[in-house]
């Protein structure tokens, strides 16, 4: 059983699972899924300025934080307890790929060639880790939501707007794999 | 001069997609079971690999069905799940009936959407799996969550001046 455990789950049982996420919460207490809010929530709670935006009853809203608690807790309990010992399976033509550009390590999920703290001292470091989580943070708020409250939480509600932002998301998502993040692998 | 017209409801509705539907007033410690209900979400997401930098890739790139197969089935089950709930008129734990705030469009959902996708792609990670990744020992992605953070307070101390 937890051999079968540690093994990466195929996505037609992790996706379901990860749908369950949206009765569990409405169950829960009336909670529409979502994640990306909880970064407002930061704001809001510990940089306290004049903007309207951020001002609100954060506190009505920290069940956001805790659930976001939990989720790291989550991704430390399955890396600890549930770990794969294998290296990922990547497709090997994106594996060659990236093999070509010094990418090589693929035993962890975050590609440590790529995400480490030295790094952050490169050029190509700070444009990923600091300009990526950016336009993570101003897009999804932007767009409000991401890809669970809008992906997941707004496409289950059947909500249209829900849809637009989706297919942006993957819009944006195509053009930067494709089309600038080689550059910026390079640098 | 300014006229205040936000209420604090429109406030939290425009723009939060996870606005607190629930009425009721709970103490602190009742948000205990979010922390559970994150913990197997977090789970979830490792063990299903969308946290991974490499299985974005592969999605942008169309090299794997598995991001499609994830998201595609969590949609499904998400979609019968709501269609249960409304036709029960369930009620939630607390006993208020759920009830979910419909979404309203601006191009907001083109302009982020499109740069959220940017950054998708580069850090391999939206907002849930930045948590999780941080977890799992990615302690370098603590600076990506902060300037995630730093994104969305930029957004909304410019909030006004952009197209919506």
């Amino acid at each position: 059983m937890l051999e079968w455990l540690k093994q990466p789950w195929p996505w037609y049982v992790a996706g379901p699972l990860i749908g369950l996420t949206v009765p569990i919460l409405l169950l829960l207490g009336n909670k529409s899924f979502g994640i990306s809010s909880s970064l407002r929530h930061v704001c809001a709670a510990c940089l306290p300025t004049k903007i309207p935006f951020f001002q609100y009853n954060w506190k009505k809203e920290i069940w956001n934080l805790f659930f976001v608690a939990g989720v790291l807790t989550g991704g430390f309990i399955a890396a600890q307890l549930l770990a794969n010992p294998e290296p990922i399976k990547i497709h090997a033509g994106l594996a060659a790929e990236l093999s070509s550009i010094g990418i090589n390590d693929t035993t962890s999920l975050v590609p440590s060639d790529l995400f480490n703290w030295p790094a952050l001292l490169t050029l190509k470091g700070i444009v990923m880790m600091i300009g990526g989580g950016f336009l993570v943070g101003f897009g999804t708020r932007y767009a409000g939501g991401c890809t669970s409250g809008h992906a997941i939480m707004g496409l289950s509600n059947l909500q249209w707007p829900s849809l637009v932002a989706t297919c942006c998301f993957m819009a944006g998502g195509f053009i930067m794999a494709n089309i600038i993040l080689p550059f910026i692998l390079k640098l | 001069m300014s006229i205040p017209t936000n209420t604090d409801f429109e406030v939290r509705s425009e723009n939060a997609m996870c606005v607190n539907q629930s009425e009721l007033d709970k103490p602190l410690v009742s948000n205990i079971k979010y922390i559970f209900a994150g913990i197997i979400f977090g789970i979830f997401l490792v063990k299903s690999e969308v946290i991974s930098w490499f299985r974005i890739q592969e999605m942008f790139k169309l090299k794997s069905f598995h991001m499609y197969g994830v998201i595609g089935s969590a949609v499904v089950v998400g979609i019968i799940s709501v269609f249960l709930i409304k036709k029960l008129k369930a009620k939630s734990l607390e006993g208020e009936t759920i009830k979910i705030e419909p979404k309203k469009f601006n191009k907001g959902q083109i302009y982020g959407g499109l740069i959220f996708g940017l950054g998708w792609a580069i850090t391999g990670a939206c907002p849930g799996p930045l948590f999780a990744q941080i977890g799992t020992g990615a302690t370098v992605i603590i600076i990506t969550l902060l300037s995630a953070i730093a994104g969305t307070w930029v957004y909304g101390k410019f909030r006004e001046k952009l197209p919506h």
